[in-house]
């Protein structure tokens, strides 16, 4: 039967239709051609815009010579054994060291394995609270930051910090400090904010500014209003059982921590009827168009600015807030949303949740702390504590820029900018870069060679986290050391070292300012045991719970106060939010290529970002994708390209910050648009008045969702859902999707029935689109970075592939996530056309790939119906700077060009876990033993691998579940990774 | 038209030929049989930094290899053992030996001395000590009689036809786990019944599949 005829038999108009373009949704002639193309020929003629990596790279990679490779003779191979022993120190053997990352003031355990002292990987630390196992795709990437070549700058050849320390810090007088400012990002070291108090002490004068791209201010400013005094947040999002998303991007980017989405994902994972019952329902009102919004039950889209009125509405409807105007006429889409929500959240009481996003401005954190109040969901869902607020420490944009204008002024003299890049990241308006200049003593510790360190009069390498002694902790309690695994490859020291240095304390090795500052806490007997302990473990038990939180009280007068007092924001003109990126962060992950790869969640943007505008504004505006716009207020310009998304604001540009940095390392220099061009402190996350016009300039943008998959799988069941109404009616709903009874194979089929039989299971009522699955992939597979022109041909490497299909209409769609690894099917179509057996079958069902014998024909990848082979059309790896290479996973070969790979259901994991088992003399293998990079970092544990021949596996129980299908299962390709569908739960009063 | 060529030329034209094409294929012949690893690699005895022996060690004295080579039951590397590992005796023995020199330079210093590596697989093999010496394989079956070894050689080619052989059949080369580094070990009876045994009762089954090594 021919693939037509397959197609024609196909149900038609049935269920909802998956697009992942607007191409594809208008079927444009462009689009087929495209994707006939498995590997289209034209790409060779593909022009670029010459911003490629790859050209840098192939300038500055340092050349290898292989020495002694002659024709007749073997290369003489030399074996370094280290000349004194270190005990229990076995060579090639992977060890685990629990250490912490903090990002934007939040932390979380991580733990890093090492292979002969060369961090290879990061992983979660199940024991962190804040962890529990998992980790995100940026805490994985910052291992790249570690190799970073580019790291460890100083302005000239004989700066160091001996010349610093004699030369330039001991002429110095800074008397009681009048003239001193420090400026450093968000704080979370116990021990730096110990050292920083008494620092101020020894100083009087001296002032101390917190102020980076993305801060937790808001909400802290919001307490202020809502409870009239700071307090710190925690939030239990598996304690909720309808949450309102304010502008929240709580599963991707507004927490730096994997601990919502392990929270959001318990109560998604569908496994019983009692399961049902606890499922949540999200609902989320947001302008950009966030993997929040995706995994919402229902999306609104409005303005950022918009939002306020609307959290308004919502809590005059719950009662909370008296005599203040209501936006609500009537029938609408907003009405009927609203009256929807707060019908909800009423019901829910207690199990509800409103949360909103530091991106909001604090009066609407006030708010939502007042409905929670009235839900009666503060102190279950939303708990809160008393936070103590320091004399002579400001943070946020306000307090940058009274410090700019102290600089301005000449009232600074010495300024210490401790990490962060504030050349590049402080509001266009505050004019940082200009100010700096007025100071005379400018020192800036720098993680590399960037745009605040070209500005300063003193440029010190900044230590990585990996390298250097330091701690976090956040908000209540859950401490943890960060402990170093490396030596300092380029010599940097920590912001506590240098703060240390400059006030002359005690200690001043980082090492002795952590162990001190923590052992002064234990009793004196116990000191090394209990160090000793917590560095094992990765986390410091809190001493007791306050319990202030009970006591703090929402005044929803002031509130209201609060609300009339706010000036009327001038509308008009086009609106810019700005977000921080997925893969630039703020820009410290702008030279890092693992980041710069990882497609965007929701655009799925490599290499770059966008000004990111809605279909209708686009057509408004006569704009499509790829034109240059300029983006105008006040003086200020930023000439960015558009790209149209599915299900924005009208009227809204939404842009990432972290792009278009001038002053980078080889990997992110002129990649993307700096919207920091164009951000204002009055209009820090977003802002009306924006004029948008077109350039006539054009750009190409980057993206892998066109590509994967061949044109005949459009409109079949590829993804699969169903409303949980529609689940209990029939069970069977999914399984009924199936096109057709599955074919049969005209080969004796084999029977997989004996030892170990592996396969996996995918919940996508689970899995977010968070990407740390891919990133985790690439660190363990040894995966190359290809570069944008190569992603640009269809190149790109990641073994596990992120899917993301809209559903719906243009304007309001919604969104899927489905990631796609190697199906590892056992009738395997790649098998049967390649020449070499370079691909072949294992007894325990996996589908080998040996690259030793991959000749390149490609047929594999041709005959592959999921699209999940890739090949090595360059010697990828050849161009990675030699620092580079300390990155590589030792067990995994490093492939070359003109092999195939993809993935291996992380085959050296089950060999390793096999030879253990076989030492330790026990016959087989535990449950969860083996765990894929994939499956350990998962946040919202949606995957799962396991022995299938095993009934009493996870594993098999969840591929028994009614909501279990195979992709593509008509094909008869049995594959081994399934999917559970996932199960949505709409609000019955606003439809499916 | 007169020919340009005289008729002999023809014969010139034939033997040239025929000297060409028989020496292509000499050539590809001798390149397959000296880039062959049975060849290339069996007997490959570079000389090392140090003139240590192992017939003196391992064989005259009786030291088992699992004295230096520590790793070998716990991890993928039989690693070549720390220099701290020589001056545990070398202190006390021989400690003004010239030849010792180069140690006891390593140990003062703290730098590696360049062993020079003699058993060498290609990068995209995996093999793991471990696995083979729990499960009862002996050093001697793929290092040969190292203790008679005065300067170590490769004994065995190694390649992926050596490995297979023995993992399709492995009883002749499994002996009890506790012998494995006695590399003159005779057993009093059959081999392969001994192997035979032990398999059945561990219940070994050394992999065939690609993945088992190549990953």
């Amino acid at each position: 039967m021919s693939l037509t005829n397959i197609t024609s038999l196909r149900p038609s108009g049935t269920g909802p239709k998956y697009w992942r373009s607007l191409d594809e949704l208008a079927n444009t002639p462009q689009f087929r051609e495209w994707m006939k193309k498995e590997f289209p020929e034209s790409v060779t003629e593909l022009e670029m815009d010459g911003s490629s990596r790859r050209t840098v790279l192939k300038l500055m990679a340092a050349s290898f010579g292989l020495a002694g490779l002659t024709a007749c003779s073997r290369p003489v191979e030399h074996i370094f054994p280290i000349a004194k022993g270190v005990e229990d120190y076995i060579p090639g053997h992977a060890y685990f060291y629990s250490t912490v990352m903090s990002l934007a003031g939040q932390a979380a355990g991580l733990l890093v394995e090492t292979h002969d002292g060369r961090p290879t990987k990061i992983e979660g630390n199940p024991d962190h609270p804040f962890s529990r196992g998992a980790a995100t795709a940026l805490a994985q990437g910052s291992l790249l930051n570690l190799y970073d070549p580019d790291r460890g700058w100083m302005k000239s050849p004989e700066a160091s910090w001996r010349a610093f320390e004699d030369g330039f810090l001991k002429t110095m007088s800074l008397g009681d400090g009048s003239g001193l400012r420090f400026l450093s990002e968000t704080v979370s070291s116990p021990s730096l904010s110990a050292l920083r108090s008494e620092t101020l002490k020894k100083f009087p004068k001296a002032k101390w500014v917190e102020y980076e791209s993305f801060q937790r201010v808001n909400g802290r400013l919001g307490g202020e209003i809502a409870f009239g005094s700071p307090v710190s947040i925690q939030t239990n999002f598996d304690k909720a059982k309808v949450i309102l998303g304010l502008d929240s991007d709580f599963l991707g980017l507004d927490w730096t921590t994997p601990l919502p989405t392990k929270q959001f994902s318990s109560r998604r994972r569908v496994e019983s009827e009692e399961d049902i019952e606890k499922m949540n329902r999200l609902y989320s009102v947001e302008s950009q168009f966030s993997i929040t919004g995706a995994n919402a039950d229902h999306r609104l889209r409005l303005a950022s600015s918009e939002v306020k009125q609307f959290a308004i509405d919502v809590a005059t409807m719950l009662g909370a807030l008296q005599g203040l105007n209501v936006l609500n006429n009537g029938n609408d889409r907003r009405s009927q949303f609203l009256a929807a929500v707060v019908k909800d959240l009423k019901a829910a009481g207690p199990e509800a949740l409103v949360i909103t996003s530091p991106r909001q401005p604090p009066i609407v954190h006030a708010l939502a702390f007042l409905m929670n109040q009235t839900l009666g969901s503060l102190g279950n869902t939303i708990t809160i504590s008393k936070a103590t607020a320091e004399d002579r420490v400001e943070a946020g944009v306000d307090a940058l820029k009274a410090l700019t204008g102290e600089m301005s002024s000449g009232q600074v003299t010495t300024l210490v900018i401790l990490g962060g890049n504030p050349a590049y990241t402080a509001p266009a308006d505050l004019q940082f870069g200009a100010a700096m200049s007025k100071v005379a003593n400018s020192i800036h510790l720098t993680a590399d060679g960037n745009e605040t360190a070209a500005a300063v009069k003193w440029a010190v390498p900044e230590a990585h986290f990996l390298e250097c002694w330091s701690d976090a902790a956040t908000g209540t309690g859950a401490a943890a050391i960060q402990q170093p695994v490396i030596e300092p490859i380029f010599g940097g020291r920590t912001a506590a070292e240098l703060v240390a240095m400059i006030a002359g304390s005690k200690d001043t090795k980082a090492h002795d300012i952590v162990k001190n500052y923590w052992t002064a806490q234990w009793p004196a007997a116990e000191r090394d045991k209990t160090w000793r302990k917590v560095l094992n473990d990765g986390v410091i038990p809190p001493k007791q719970a306050k319990e202030e939180g009970a006591k703090l009280t929402v005044d929803a007068k002031r509130i209201a106060a609060a609300v009339t007092a706010e000036p009327k924001a001038a509308g008009g003109g086009i609106e810019v939010t700005f977000v921080p990126s997925s893969s630039a962060w703020d820009g410290r992950y702008a030279n890092n290529g693992w980041m710069q790869e990882t497609p965007d969640p929701m655009t799925k943007l490599v290499w770059g970002n966008a000004a990111l505008i809605s279909v209708a504004t686009a057509k408004a505006k006569g704009v499509e994708d790829g034109d240059m716009v300029a983006l105008q207020r006040g003086g200020l310009k930023l000439e960015a390209a558009v790209l149209t998304q599915p299900g924005l604001a009208d009227n809204t540009v939404v842009i990432s910050l972290g792009y278009g940095r001038v002053r980078c390392g080889r990997v992110g220099k002129d990649v993307g648009f700096n919207a920091n061009l164009i951000r204002t402190s009055d209009a820090f996350w977003f802002g009306s008045g924006f004029e948008m016009t077109k350039t006539g300039g054009k750009y190409v943008h980057v993206t892998t969702h066109e590509r994967g998959q061949a044109e005949h799988m459009n409109g079949r069941p590829i993804y699969r859902e169903a409303t949980i109404e529609e689940y209990k009616k029939n069970p069977k709903v999914i399984d009924e999707m199936n096109e057709l009874p599955s074919l049969h194979s005209v080969y004796p089929e084999r029977v997989y029935d004996q030892g170990y039989q592996w396969g996996m299971s995918i919940d996508l009522g689970a899995c977010t689109g968070c990407n740390a699955c891919v990133v985790a992939c690439q660190a363990e597979n040894n995966t190359p970075i290809v570069g944008k022109d190569q992603v640009r041909r269809g190149r790109e490497m990641h073994w596990i592939r992120m899917d993301r299909y809209y559903v719906g209409s243009e304007d309001e769609p919604r969104a899927v996530e489905q990631p796609l690894p190697c199906m590892q099917c056992e009738n395997a179509p790649c098998e049967n056309v390649c020449p070499v057996q370079a691909t072949s079958h294992s007894e325990e069902g996996l589908n080998d790939m040996v690259y030793n014998r991959c000749v390149g024909t490609r047929y594999c990848a041709n005959n592959c119906p999921f699209k999940v082979r890739h090949f090595n059309f360059l010697n990828f790896h050849k161009e990675d700077p030699q620092l580079m290479a300390m990155v590589f996973n030792p067990d995994v070969t490093v492939r070359m060009r003109g092999v195939m790979e993809k993935c291996t259901y992380c085959v050296q994991r089950i060999e390793e876990v096999r030879i253990k088992t076989r030492a330790e003399g026990r016959r087989a293998i535990r449950e969860g033993e083996i765990q894929t990079a994939c499956q350990q970092t998962c946040p919202a544990e949606a995957i799962v691998f396991g022995n299938i021949n095993d009934p009493q596996s996870r594993v098999s129980k969840l591929k028994k579940q009614e909501r279990n299908y195979a992709m593509l299962a008509e094909l008869d390709l049995k594959p081994r990774t399934t999917y559970l569908a996932r199960l949505r739960n709409p609000n019955p009063e606003l439809g499916a | 038209m007169a020919a340009i060529f005289p008729k002999s030329s023809d014969l010139i034209l034939k033997v040239a030929g025929a000297v060409i094409g028989l020496g292509a294929v000499a050539g590809a012949a001798a390149y397959a049989y000296y880039s062959y690893p049975t060849v290339i690699d069996t007997g490959y005895q570079p000389v090392q930094p140090v003139p240590y022996s192992h017939k003196l060690h391992a064989g005259d004295m009786g030291i088992d290899c699992f004295y230096c080579h520590y790793t070998v039951y716990k991890a993928a590397f039989a690693a070549v053992p720390p220099t701290q590992v020589c001056m545990n005796c070398h202190t006390k023995v021989k400690d003004q030996s010239p030849r010792l020199e180069l140690v006891r330079e390593s140990f003062r210093t703290g730098q590696a001395i360049p062993w020079v590596q003699i058993h060498r697989l290609p990068d995209f093999v995996f093999f793991n000590h471990q696995a083979h010496v729990t499960a009862g394989v002996s050093c001697v079956s793929c290092h040969g009689r190292i203790d008679q070894m005065v300067e170590v050689r490769q004994e065995k080619p190694l390649n992926m036809a050596f490995c297979l052989e023995c993992h399709r059949d492995p009883a002749p080369n499994i002996r009890p786990a506790e012998l494995v580094t006695r590399l003159d070990w005779v057993p009093d009876r059959d081999a392969r019944e001994i192997g035979q045994e032990i398999i059945n009762q561990k219940h070994l089954s050394p992999p065939l599949d690609c993945s088992g090594c190549h990953r």
